[in-house]
């Protein structure tokens, strides 16, 4: 296919029905709509289902409803419509079924605004809804890359019966970049051996999220954490820039993994030994590979749209063998390459860092600082 | 034995109930609306074509007992999960299963809209004026000055409100093809559920619309009555609280005519 000029939102919608959608189920927010849009007019052109449901609520019980017939179904939205998705997202992975939903973040929390960020980080990749579940979540960083986590999630999501989260933020969903979509799949011709379909020619099935006893349930979680295990094992999924000789590593996903690669390349130009660490599977988190890194660097500095929801997982890789440094900005403001490129150009000249604790105070007085312009 | 040469089986579970003893207290009348949900599939032959949607509350256990496919719902949701299963299943018949708490409080905003759409499936209601499974608690449908465990001293309708009427609430929406009251609470009443019922799976498999029964039901062990009584009191009390009749019945629906 030649590379056309896309917009992720778009981009997203139409990678998923090449990938063989079957099921459509959201509801209007922004900065996702057009991806709702899309589907509105392309699913019933190919004879598929697009439904605008009542709300966010009602959607994921939809795809949860059409997922428990096997069939390709997912949903998108935004922050505040994925708030209200948690219920269902909680049975959808209790009934162990597979799903992909979309999240094009916004800045929160509450109404907050329609600008990128990417403090959805919590809620989608340390659950959000209710007991123990672990959907894998893919972050892109550009269209193209939006694309290929969006039909990627189908195959994973349905090999792992599990849901999928493309958790991509405002910019990936709303800008124009060349890309090239794969070619359209033919639609599953088959349903799996746990599909609700009419108990024709066969016993019937049930699909249900309760376990009422205990030690029931309490097997159901040893499933879902050997499912996790399994899939630690083998989707893990990063980029990485600059490693080999880098004394200081940058570690961002998404949209902040993107703008914090433009600062370590003008860094590089400086001179500064200086990498890039882009997480793309956020669940399963690459671990092991910055554990690994750990012993060649002098420290870390974590980038994000958010607090530093992230941040504790790559304190958590790294055990406190290396200093972790943080840089984020919030409630919908997306930094500058050249602000990344002063934290690198700090890190590397002053080789004063935070002890962890002090890690988020620290960066909040620079950062209080920067928005109070200096006064 | 000569007797025996002339017995006929006039009384038999229906195919579509599993052979399984359910969990309903004696005397409520969830396994009356079961038995007659059985009987429709068995009779118009649907048990394997139909998936069922359970939902939460007493009956949140109903995939156990009918040999049909079955999705359990979260509270409330089973009208949006149905949709779900439906859209992506035309040919197939899809029915949920749900108390006045589930339907009419938390799941108030899926059932209405699931009408408005004239979803093609068929909702099983069962307004037993309060909440069972948690142990009695007000319903939207407990009636004003009703005892219940969260309105000990009677339903005061100044601080909570009026009981609604669902059935005549989804009647006033187009989608709706098949929207009726019937009650369990003798014989009689049980039949005209029952073609009730049967009605209601007509509609959807000649596509005619939503489709909905609500039905007057007891529960002995939360109103803290004997069985006897409670059906009794279905009759006192809630038929004239919720008027039982037919609410919406379309053009093409009034049409159908059984055998
Ligand atoms: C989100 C959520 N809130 C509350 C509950 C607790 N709960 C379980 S059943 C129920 C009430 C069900 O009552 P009703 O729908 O009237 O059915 P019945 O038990 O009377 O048949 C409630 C509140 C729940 N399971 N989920």
């Amino acid at each position: 296919m030649p590379k056309e000029l896309l917009k992720g939102n778009i981009a997203m919608a139409e990678a998923a029905i090449r990938a063989g959608l079957e099921g459509y189920f959201g509801y209007p927010i922004t900065p996702q709509t057009e991806l709702l849009e899309w589907m509105s007019a392309r699913m019933p052109e190919l004879g598929r289902v697009f439904l605008q449901a009542e709300s966010e609520l009602a959607a994921i019980n939809m795809v949860y409803g059409a997922a428990c017939t096997g069939a390709r179904v997912m949903t998108s939205s935004s922050s505040p419509g994925v708030s209200l998705m948690m219920e269902g997202l909680s049975y959808i992975a209790g009934t162990e079924i597979p799903v992909v939903l979309i999240d094009v973040m916004r800045g929160g929390p509450g109404l907050g605004n329609i600008a990128p960020a990417q403090s959805d980080y919590n809620q989608i990749v340390h659950g959000g809804g209710h007991g123990d579940y672990f959907p894998i979540v893919l972050a892109p960083s550009s269209v193209q890359e939006a694309i290929d986590l969006t039909v990627l999630a189908f195959d994973l999501a349905e090999k792992y019966r599990t849901i999928v989260v493309v958790l991509a933020d405002g910019s990936i969903g709303q800008m124009m970049e060349p890309a090239e979509l794969p070619p359209m799949k033919p639609l599953k011709t088959t349903r799996p051996e746990w599909a609700t379909t009419g108990a024709t020619n066969r016993e019937k099935r049930v699909l249900s999220s309760i376990y009422l006893q205990p030690e029931q349930e309490e097997i159901t979680n040893l499933r879902l954490l050997k499912r996790l295990e399994e899939i630690e094992a083998n989707e893990i999924r990063y980029k990485s820039y600059y490693l080999e000789d880098a004394e200081f590593v940058v570690v961002g996903f998404g949209t902040a993994g993107r703008v914090a690669l433009s600062a370590v390349r003008m860094a590089r130009a400086e001179g500064l030994k200086v990498g890039l660490l882009r997480p793309i599977t956020l669940n399963p988190f690459p671990i092991a590979q910055l554990r690994q890194i750990t012993d060649q660097v002098k420290a870390f500095l974590v980038v994000e749209m958010n607090s530093g929801q992230m941040l504790l997982d790559v304190q958590r890789a790294t055990m406190g063998q290396a200093p972790v440094e943080f840089y984020g900005r919030l409630g919908g403001v997306v930094p500058f390459p050249d602000e990344i490129l002063a934290e690198i150009r700090r890190i590397a000249t002053t080789n004063e860092y935070a002890t962890n604790g002090f890690v988020r105070r620290n960066w909040l007085r620079r950062l209080e600082t920067l928005v109070d312009g200096g006064e | 034995m000569v007797g025996v040469v002339n017995s006929q089986v006039v009384f038999e579970r229906p195919a579509a109930m599993s052979s399984v003893a359910t969990h309903y207290c004696p005397g409520c009348t969830h396994g009356v609306a079961h038995r007659l949900v059985a009987e429709v599939l068995d009779e118009m032959g649907l048990v394997e074509k139909t998936v069922g949607v359970a939902s939460v509350g007493c009956s949140v256990f109903a995939y156990n007992y009918f040999d049909c496919d079955f999705v359990e719902a979260a509270h409330g949701r089973a009208p949006a999960m149905a949709t779900g299963v439906k859209r992506m299943l035309p040919d197939r018949v899809v029915f949920t299963y749900q108390g006045d708490g589930d339907l009419a409080s938390i799941g108030m905003g899926e059932i209405v809209h699931a009408a408005a759409r004239g979803e093609n499936i068929t909702v099983i209601f069962i307004n037993n004026a309060n909440y069972g499974m948690t142990g009695g608690q007000m319903a939207p449908t407990t009636l004003p000055g009703q005892k219940t465990t969260s309105s000990p001293a009677g339903r005061d309708v100044e601080q909570m409100g009026f009981p609604i009427r669902t059935a005549e609430l989804l009647a006033t929406l187009e989608g709706a093809g098949y929207v009726v009251r019937r009650s369990l609470h003798d014989p009689k009443n049980i039949r005209l559920a029952k073609k009730a019922v049967r009605l209601a799976f007509e509609t959807q498999v000649r596509g005619l619309g939503f489709s909905m029964v609500e039905l007057l039901s007891t529960c002995p062990t939360n109103w803290g009555i004997n069985p006897v009584d409670s059906l009794q009191w279905v009759e006192d009390h809630m038929v004239p609280a919720f008027p039982l009749g037919d609410y919406k019945v379309a053009d093409a629906v009034a049409q159908i005519r059984l055998r």
